[in-house]
């Protein structure tokens, strides 16, 4: 894999991250150094530290609890009411921020893309918001009939004023008949979204769980078991990248019984653990109710990645691996079926992208589970970092990236920047705080959060249009607008004398 | 289909193909646990009724997609006007993730804000460390010429004293003695993003200006432009005095630094108002809010503290713009040139051309208040007929202003004034008594949906059209941009209830 030039490039980008660093403190410096690195082949682990608190005044892309369970997690279970509780503010700016596609009526027995807050206002704060939060949950019963249940979505004043959500929760479910799931996922928790997805993770195993105990201890489980169960995880379907995972997996003759959480419901929530296996895509935020299930019901999880035909195909292998010869067979069928279309599509645009470079900034699975979607296109990557990774997701990196790869952890605007004026990649893939930066030096930017409004990205039909994407910006003739001819003229002019 | 390269198709037109519809019918009827489509509708038609209306306005503790948010971004938009400026949010980090977000999705622009990224432990031993080390940090990396701190509500629960967390950040070394750092507290729930900007402005100036009083005025008018997100709307006011010759300085112009031009270099801080001149805005004749319910503390600030003349005006429509242009040729004793008499004369003559589909037509708008007062006023003057006025964010001085405006028109009797009210009230307005069409910010798209209503887009944030925030809505050249918008509109709507041949189309007239 390495090529021996390669040597050098790692003393080089490790020089460079040197020169990056001299702009800290010194204090502010010794723990930003220890989240930057440089890959070097056959390290187990990229070589940085993670899940650290950000230094004061970076400027860092990272969110917080709040955003990793509303917005991550509970969020997109669409036929359930999640209250952001506390001021306005957060789920206001966070309002429809995600794309996690849904199918429903909305306002009627689908909520995903509304708000729903309890406003607090300064007498709530002195007074406390449970009372408020009782009439709240009523109220919107009346309003909402059709919701099967409401999710508590902490803000951060509700852990500071010593609000006991949990009494509320338990009162209003058993008024209004409905699971109601108090979340402390204030903001200040933790370091990052991720304490976020892990308290999102426990609420189900903690408020769920128990819910499908007592449909299955009473017979009333509205669910035929087949041999062909599996839950899909970890898959959020932004732009509808669930659905064309759940395609694939339903050609392959797999039933999905649950979605979690995009265009998820609770209902497929409860009847979760009735599956025979669990197939996780993001590993980050929802690895942890795989571990719950595994736990509880002795359900198997694997990890796989459809991102690009290299790894789908072979992730359809190993799913259909844990299932019998049809399965298998199929799974061979549907690679035979979609190998002659991901042809066509590297055939036109491979040429086109060939040799170019990506530097990626993103969240949860992507900076990892993009990479062979960006090698099957003939692109390279030379930097990766994610926003709240651990360092088992680090480990995850290694056999997905080349030696000297620049690795940053919770980058900073600053660093990125610099790194990016550095190594000059071609194309720069992260998210809408990074992309006007970026676009103002005139690369070629994606959101990789959003898929920049397009989607989806995952499996065989969202590969055609990663691929369409990818091209549509490097080889857009508009980067080439950039600078005045004069101005282009002088400095060439300069240059030459 | 599988894909075909030659023509991928993404979401729009994917998930209409029949294998995903199919899907998706699989999913609801053995996964979903889904409520039958005919109770679906049942419950749908009945959000529709005034029984309905009557519940949800007797709401008392929820709130269902309001129509506005908390202080910070406020106070973060305020600042970035100001030239070389870092807003830094002491408090939680999640928060301004948000805010930049928020403000790069609409104007499609870099916004950067910094974090003192407080957890569990300053929540129990407060911010102080937190500042200290974010304020060395920002200022070395970042090199603002100012940074202005503003909070979260984490901060403020917490009770973070900022005055002396700057003074203490200063004395630590952080920063220097004479560096300047306004501030304001911030709480999110207190008021709205509205409040926010009064907030910072007051601090801003407070900051800038202190010993910098002199015996004789500089002879400038200050001008306040409020939490107003029209990047066109500075522009045209600086041309609109220069035309008159007025000196004048405006007091946080954010118009360069959502607007930069792409020259293949990333300006961390372009444009803004100089810091000089704002530290001698103290000096000027007259201070001239453009919006009033964005600026009481900082008015009341300047003329108590800084005994200099206030004034609020809204230069937008044929009247506000008149009577802002009288009052600031009576400040300064320019006299109102020809050329900008002719540009109204340019938007009147427009205005006649289009007033006959505009007369009569009822209409409902929200948005903040000053913007809800001077679109409102506008409409009026045209003879469009107002029947729904919500303001989430307004307080019952607007609602008396508001409606001493719609009792002095003809055109206004039928109009009800709803403040504290949000946008699911809203939609139970427009669905038991419809209008001909509604303003609103993007968020308005749903009920466009739900509703069939036209929406035109005035507002923040508009995330979903692109560069409509580059235009005017200010002055008489705002005004025709206001009038385009509206009057081409009905008739998009007009051309799409009139498109069917042979069943429709009598009407879908070529010339109109």
């Amino acid at each position: 894999m390495t090529p021996p030039e390669n040597k050098n490039l790692v003393d080089e980008n490790k020089e460079l991250i040197q020169e990056v660093l001299k702009a800290y403190p010194e204090k502010s410096r010794k723990k930003r150094e220890k989240h930057l690195n440089v890959h070097e082949e056959n390290k187990s682990d990229c070589g940085v530290k993670s899940n650290i608190k950000s230094v004061p005044g970076v400027m860092t892309a990272r969110g917080c609890a709040y955003a990793g369970s509303k917005g991550v997690v509970w969020g997109p279970i669409k036929d359930m009411i999640h209250i952001s509780h506390g001021p306005v503010g957060c789920g206001y700016w966070s309002w429809s921020g995600r794309r996690n596609y849904y199918v429903g009526v909305t306002g009627i027995n689908s909520f995903g893309t509304m708000h729903f807050t309890s406003d607090f206002q300064e007498r709530d704060i002195v007074f406390g918001g449970d009372k408020k939060l009782t009439k709240l949950i009523e109220e919107l019963d009346v309003l909402f009939p059709l919701n099967r249940g409401v999710s508590i979505q902490s803000e951060c004043p509700i852990g500071l004023i010593g609000d006991d959500i949990e009494a509320v929760a338990k009162k209003t479910s058993k008024q209004i008949g409905k699971p109601v799931v108090p979340l402390r996922c204030e903001g200040f928790r933790g370091v990052s979204q991720s304490l976020g997805h892990h308290i999102a993770n426990d609420a189900i195993r903690d408020w769920i769980f128990p819910e499908y105990d007592k449909l299955k201890k009473e017979n009333r489980l509205d669910f035929e078991p087949s041999p062909y169960d599996v839950a899909l995880i970890g898959d959020y379907n932004i732009g509808g990248d669930a659905w064309a995972s759940r395609m694939l997996l339903e050609e392959m003759g797999l039933r999905v019984v649950a979605q979690w959480s995009g265009d998820g419901t609770l209902n497929e929530l409860i009847q979760g653990p009735a599956a025979k296996l669990v197939l996780i895509h993001c590993y980050r935020s929802m690895n942890y109710i795989c571990r719950s299930l595994e736990e509880q019901y002795g359900m198997p999880w694997m990890e796989f990645n459809f991102f690009g035909p290299t790894k789908i195909a072979a992730s359809l292998r190993e799913i259909a691996a844990k299932f019998d010869s049809k399965i298998q067979e199929n799974a061979e069928k549907v690679i035979a079926k979609y190998t002659p279309v991901m042809n066509a599509v590297l055939d036109k645009y491979r040429p086109r992208l060939e040799g170019n470079t990506v530097m990626l900034y993103v969240g949860g699975l992507r900076p990892r589970h993009v990479v062979p979607a960006f090698e099957d296109l003939g692109i390279k990557v030379v930097g990766t970092g994610y926003e709240f990774a651990h360092n088992d997701d680090y480990k995850r990196t290694t056999h997905y990236i080349d030696n000297a790869t620049i690795i940053y952890d919770d980058v900073t605007a600053y660093e990125f920047e610099e790194f990016v004026k550095a190594k000059k990649p071609d194309l720069i893939a992260s998210g809408i705080k990074e992309k006007y930066v970026f676009q103002k030096m005139g690369l070629p930017f994606r959101q990789m959060h959003s898929w920049d409004y397009s989607g989806p990205y995952h499996g065989y039909d969202g590969f055609a249009i990663f691929a369409r994407d990818m091209d549509l910006a490097l080889n857009s003739p508009t980067w080439s607008l950039i600078g005045a001819p004069w101005k282009k003229a002088a400095a060439k002019a300069k240059a030459a004398a | 289909m599988p894909q075909n390269p030659e023509r991928t198709v993404d979401h729009v037109d994917l998930f209409k193909q029949p294998e995903y519809t199919e899907l998706f019918e699989n999913k609801r009827k053995n996964f979903e646990g889904a409520h039958p489509p005919e109770e679906v509708e049942r419950v749908s038609e009945w959000t529709k009724s005034w029984d309905y209306r009557e519940k949800n306005f007797a709401r008392e503790a929820l709130t269902v997609n309001p129509a506005k948010g908390c202080q910070p971004v406020g106070a973060m938009f305020a600042a970035l006007g100001f030239e070389g400026t870092l807003p830094f949010v002491q408090g939680s980090q999640g928060c301004v993730a948000y805010f930049r977000t928020h403000l790069s999705r609409h104007y499609k622009e870099p916004c950067s804000a910094v974090s003192s990224s407080m957890t569990e432990d300053a929540a129990v031993f407060g911010g102080l460390n937190n500042m200290i080390e974010g304020m060395q940090v920002s200022y070395q990396l970042y090199k603002p010429k100012m940074i202005a701190v503003c909070t979260t509500c984490m901060a403020e629960v917490i009770g973070d004293d900022l005055g002396a967390f700057i003074t203490n950040s200063k004395n630590a070394g952080s920063i220097p003695q004479d560096f300047p750092v306004p501030f304001a507290h911030t709480p999110s729930f207190v008021g709205s993003h509205i409040t926010g900007y009064d907030n910072m402005m007051k601090g801003i100036l407070s900051n800038l200006t202190e010993g910098k009083k002199k015996a004789t005025s500089n002879g400038k008018i200050n001008f306040i432009p409020g939490f107003d997100t029209y990047v066109g709307n500075n522009r045209e006011l600086k041309r609109m005095m220069g035309v008159m010759g007025v000196d004048y300085t405006i007091l946080s112009d954010s118009s360069d630094y959502f607007d930069s031009p792409n020259m293949g270099e990333y300006e961390m801080y372009p444009g803004g108002t100089k810091l000089e001149d704002a530290a001698d805005s103290i000096n000027a004749k007259a201070t001239v809010a453009l919006q009033a319910y964005t600026t009481p503390k900082t008015r009341e600030y300047i003329k108590t503290q800084w005994k200099q003349e206030t004034q609020v005006l809204r230069p937008f429509g044929v009247k506000g713009t008149d009577e802002f242009l009288t009052a600031v040729s009576e400040l300064t004793g320019k006299a109102i040139p020809e050329e900008l008499e002719i540009e109204r004369g340019r938007l009147v003559d427009a205005i006649t051309d289009s007033y006959a589909w505009i007369h009569g037509k009822k209409f409902a708008i929200y948005g903040d208040p000053d913007l809800i007062i001077s679109i409102t006023s506008f409409l009026l003057e045209m003879g469009a007929e107002p029947v729904h006025i919500l303001c989430n964010n307004g307080d019952d001085t607007f609602k008396k202003e508001m409606e001493a405006i719609l009792a002095a028109s003809p055109f206004g009797k039928e109009a009800k004034v709803w403040i504290q009210k949000d946008l699911w009230h809203f939609r139970s307005l427009l669905f038991t008594e419809p209008v001909d069409f509604f303003i609103g910010n993007s968020y308005g798209k749903y009920l466009w949906r739900d509703t069939s209503i036209p929406m035109v887009r005035i507002g923040y944030p508009l995330f979903d059209r692109h560069h409509l925030h580059r235009y005017s809505t200010l002055g008489y050249q705002g005004g025709l941009n206001i009038l385009n918008w509206v009057v081409n509109t009905l008739l998009d709507e007009m051309d799409r209830s009139t498109n069917i041949t042979g069943k429709t189309d009598i009407s879908f007239d070529l010339i109109r």
